[in-house]
């Protein structure tokens, strides 16, 4: 993150800086950052008839809500949070997402493929690519069709990965929920385009330009509540194939079990519990995760096992209706 | 892993820093060949923006894709699977990255024609453009493509980096010749801050650190540039512009108007001006979550209270009261076409500028810009990616400042109303009073390739017997309060006495529907024109005989009247009096108000009258009665009945 130079290079910057301390209306970028949110927030707000935030329990989900809270200060958020739920996030998570809504006084409403579930789909008999098709992106376009939801937050950043690098802040959706990536609506200025016709929809993402350590920052700034998932804690974890599994309670054969070990870890990003692997931590406070991430040299969906399926796994995903 | 940290105080110094570093926007454009994702890919190596998982996963398909063993940057910025397979980049795809002092948002843009439009999506928000030229191949179309989009949407910093040094032996003279060469083409671009710098993007001269294969150049390397470019300075801190996005009212007590700072600085306890009410009031508080503000600078986010109670909502606009942007129907602005469709001058296109959504109709398309060489090209409906000069009628009132002036109020999009694709983007041209925009009826189809409309089975002949008349259009000409519509009214009364049929289209029936939305400008006046002609051609299909009684000072105008009416039944009555005379018996203030200067384009008094050279009825109103006028037409008619 930081560039290595000697500081003997920089003659000019000094005289910027002294500007800058004479310009009080500086304004950091997470500042700006901030601000860009907000206006993407009220501008959803005042041309959709219904929109949704999807809330996933993340980092990312804890500060689009801090958002959204400050758009709309004094009034509550004036739209309800959707939680696509797997049935197999970790139980933290499930805790978390209660208390947290409940205290914010937020609207939340879950939404799960039941008949899928009926059927007992997960990861291990259908693959990951056919179990997130069932209970995350077919759940998705379900939920947003029973609340006939017309825009939909979602956390999603620019800096994660490379097809979502392309996505535009208001990203239309088709009658199908699906993304045309060679056929994006231009997006010039601040300057967003809400139309829609009946069963089309806009995914928005008003995290767009935020890095992972904006997003870090933020919560530290701001003494956002996220997930203590993200702190190190020792944990019982299976290693596999690399990724370091945590133990839950789940109804999976024993022939997939490895033999799991204890130690400290933490969560980089939140997932389903058998898809998402730990990284070996003992960052327990913000500050240390932020100084973690300037040495770990490994980017933020490393340990999702669903990036990896294929070469363009995202990019398809989004294509079918995944955020 | 690593051992526990102790560096709490750099961490706190570090974590402080970071919070303050200033946000600049980047746009590039270049094709691979450029060198330009190797330039990227460079830049997020050196700076150390690349993650270890990634350069793996770039190292993979690299090994894969060429036999080369060097890495193959344009991998990790091509972000599409089908960019990566054939190699090219078709959309705007966006890095991130820090250095010490800055964050950076990279637009990453292709260069090529027909992706102008992508060029200018990643230009719009951008602080600093960075235009690569090739060496060896020296400056060409691309380039100069790139640094005019970047200069039309107004990016206030521009850097020339000469790439591929390396293979022309770092050779002062090469980097010379080009430098030279873009100036020349740059200053009709008029870009108020413009550097160039040679480097090898592929070896990393000049790009993180001065490389001392130059000595001879003695400027920055890339990076220093990027960080200390001073784009603060850039942002507009006097024109208060707060467009009000969103109206907070979450009980009785609480009325607040939420917007983001476009430019100027607010502050609690003065006063502001709403638009279009006009209505002032103070600033009684600005409202945040982290609490109340004394002051408000852009871009912030804010939420407004006012000390007294005004109708105000979405689209209208807080300024100070003595710096007002301008408020029109009509602007001229550069229009970047980003649709498959080419731009349709019938089409009522939804325009969103600021937080106003209205209609619009483009009534004409100045000229078209030769992008590689400058030139204005004839104009024509414009193709997607394809740039020119329109002017725009909108349906409401926007208000708006020029684009150079402020990007923020000068901005606009437009949106199919079908097809709801974002088809335009455009960038307002400074002020320009609509009484000088042209005067012309170009937004009409051209009458002689319409299909005849008549498919009933009653023909015009067959209605003409019916009534006993030849349907056809009397059109009174002359200067406002000459006595042209007393004189229709007139011969109306006396045609329908005599069994015809016959009615009267003038000034007031019009504006007060069929072009109700219409201004008083050129413009309006011609598009009003326009729209009686087509009425009166109706009128005459039907059988009627149509008394059209307009000011139409423009013989250009009339001719196109008629045209659309059809010349073989257009007659035109010449009522002609002076403007003294005119002025005794008006009983519209017009040229009271014109001796004043409220009214600047009246016709005869200060705008020009064109008399017909020849009219069908020459009526000298200084010498004739409105009787004898009448009896006059009534000849004429009689005269010309079987023709």
């Amino acid at each position: 993150m930081l560039i290595e130079t000697p500081d003997g290079l920089f003659p000019r910057i000094e005289q910027v800086t002294m500007r800058h301390e004479k310009n009080h209306y500086h304004i950091g970028h997470l500042r700006s950052l901030e601000a860009e949110s907000i206006h993407i927030m009220r501008e959803v707000a005042a041309e959709f008839k219904r929109p949704v935030m999807l809330y996933s329990v993340g980092k990312d989900s804890s500060v689009m809500v801090r958002l959204a809270q400050k758009a709309f200060f004094p009034a509550p958020v004036p739209f309800p949070l959707l939680h696509v739920d797997t049935s197999y996030k970790f139980e933290e998570m499930y805790a978390f997402r209660d208390a947290f809504t409940k205290e914010a006084g937020l609207n939340l409403v879950v939404h799960r493929n039941e008949a899928a579930l009926a059927k007992k789909a997960n990861p291990y008999d259908l693959g990951t690519g056919a179990c997130c098709g069932f209970l995350k992106t077919r759940a998705l376009l379900d939920g947003l069709a029973a609340g006939g939801y017309d825009a939909a937050f979602g956390g999603a950043r620019r800096d994660e990965e490379k097809s979502r690098a392309k996505e535009r802040i208001f990203s239309f959706r088709n009658r199908d929920g699906g993304w045309d990536p060679k056929n994006q609506r231009p997006e010039l200025w601040n300057l967003y385009n809400a139309r829609v016709k009946r069963g089309e929809t806009i995914r928005v993402f008003p995290l767009s330009n935020w890095t992972e350590m904006d997003v870090w920052h933020y919560i530290h700034l701001e003494k956002i509540p996220i997930v203590p998932m993200y702190f190190a804690a020792e944990r019982e974890v299976v290693d596999m194939d690399g990724h370091l599994i945590p133990v839950e309670r789940f109804p999976f054969p024993d022939r997939l079990r490895r033999k799991p070990v204890r130690l400290m870890c933490r969560f980089r990003s939140l997932g389903c519990s058998p898809c998402t692997g730990a990284i070996r931590s003992t960052a327990t406070s913000v500050p240390e995760i932020i100084a973690e991430m300037i040495e770990v040299r490994t980017s933020e969906r490393a340990n999702r096992v669903i990036d990896h399926d294929g070469e363009a796994s995202m990019e398809q995903k989004k294509k079918d209706g995944y955020f | 892993m690593s051992e526990p940290k102790t560096h709490s105080d750099e961490l706190t110094r570090f974590l402080a820093e970071e919070g303050e570093k200033e946000l600049v926007r980047i746009s590039t454009a270049g094709s691979v060949d450029d060198g330009k994702s190797t330039l990227i890919g460079r830049l997020l190596h050196d700076t150390q923006n690349i993650y270890e998982d990634q350069l793996h996963a770039l190292a993979d398909e690299s090994a894969r894709g060429s036999a080369s063993r060097q890495v193959d940057w344009a991998l990790l910025t091509d972000g599409l699977k089908a960019e990566r397979e054939q190699g090219i980049t078709i959309d705007v795809a966006y890095r991130y990255f820090s250095s010490h002092r800055r964050k950076f948002i990279l637009a990453d843009t292709p260069g090529h024609e027909q992706y102008t439009r992508n060029m200018a999506t990643g230009a719009s928000t951008a602080d600093l453009a960075i235009v690569l030229v090739d060496a060896r191949k020296g400056l060409r179309r691309q380039s100069k493509r790139h640094a005019f989009i970047a200069a039309l949407l107004g990016i206030p910093h521009m850097v020339v980096a000469v790439n591929k040094m390396d293979l022309v032996g770092y050779d002062e003279a090469v980097f010379e010749r080009i430098r030279d060469e873009f100036s020349t083409f740059a200053t009709r671009l008029g870009i108020p801050d413009l550097r160039f710098l040679p480097i090898s993007a592929l070896v990393g001269d000049n790009v993180v650190a001065t490389s001392d294969r130059m000595p001879w150049y003695r400027g920055e390397p890339l990076l220093q540039i990027m960080e200390s470019v001073f784009v603060a300075g850039d942002r507009n801190l006097v024109d208060l512009r707060l467009p009000v996005q969103y109206v907070n009212r979450p009980h009785q007590d609480f009325r607040g108007y939420c917007g983001q700072m476009v430019s100027g600085i607010l502050r609690k306890g003065s006063k502001i001006e709403v638009l279009p009410s006009g209505k002032q009031a103070h600033v009684a508080s600005i409202t945040t979550y982290d609490g109340e503000l004394d002051e408000a600078a852009p871009p912030m986010s804010i939420t407004v209270t006012l000390d007294r109670e005004l109708d105000i909502g979405r689209g209208d606009m807080l300024i100070h009261p003595h710096n007002r942007p301008t408020v029109n129907r009509h602007l001229e602005a550069m229009m970047v076409w980003m649709d498959e469709m080419p731009l349709d001058p019938e089409t009522r296109y939804l325009v969103k500028q600021t937080t106003r959504t209205t209609t619009a109709l483009i009534s004409e398309v100045r000229y078209r810009v030769d992008v590689d060489n400058l030139t204005r090209q004839e104009a024509a409906p414009l193709q997607v990616n394809e740039i020119g000069r329109v002017v725009l009628l909108a349906q409401e009132d926007l208000y708006f400042d020029a684009y150079h002036k402020n990007r923020g109020t000068g901005s606009l999009i437009l949106i199919h109303p079908l097809t709801h694709r974002t088809v335009a983007a455009g960038m307002i041209i400074d002020r320009q009073p609509s009484d000088q925009l042209p005067a012309s009826m170009d937004v009409t189809r051209a009458p002689i390739s319409r299909r005849p409309m008549r498919q009933g089975r009653v023909t015009r002949d067959e209605v003409a017997r019916r009534l006993d008349q030849r349907p056809r259009t009397l059109w009174l000409t002359g200067l406002v309060s000459s006595g042209k519509s007393e004189i229709a009214y007139a011969l109306e009364r006396k045609l329908f006495e005599r069994g015809k049929l016959a009615t009267v289209l003038d000034g007031g029936k019009m504006r007060r529907g069929l072009s109700r939305e219409l201004g008083f400008g050129s413009a309006g006046v011609a598009e009003n024109l326009r729209r009686a002609a087509e009425t009166a051609r109706l009128f005459n299909e039907a059988g009627l005989i149509a008394i059209c009684s307009f000011v139409s000072p423009v013989a250009k105008l009339r001719e196109q009247v008629s045209e659309i009416v059809g010349p073989d039944q257009f007659s035109v009555v010449h009522v002609d009096a002076t403007p003294a005379h005119c002025e005794a018996r008006d009983e519209t203030g017009l040229y009271r108000q014109a001796r004043e200067g409220l009214v600047q384009n009246l016709a005869g008094w200060n705008s020009p009258y064109e008399a017909p050279d020849e009219p069908d009825v020459y009526l000298d109103m200084t010498q004739l009665s409105i009787d004898a006028c009448v009896e006059k037409i009534l000849e004429f008619l009689e005269r010309t009945q079987a023709d």
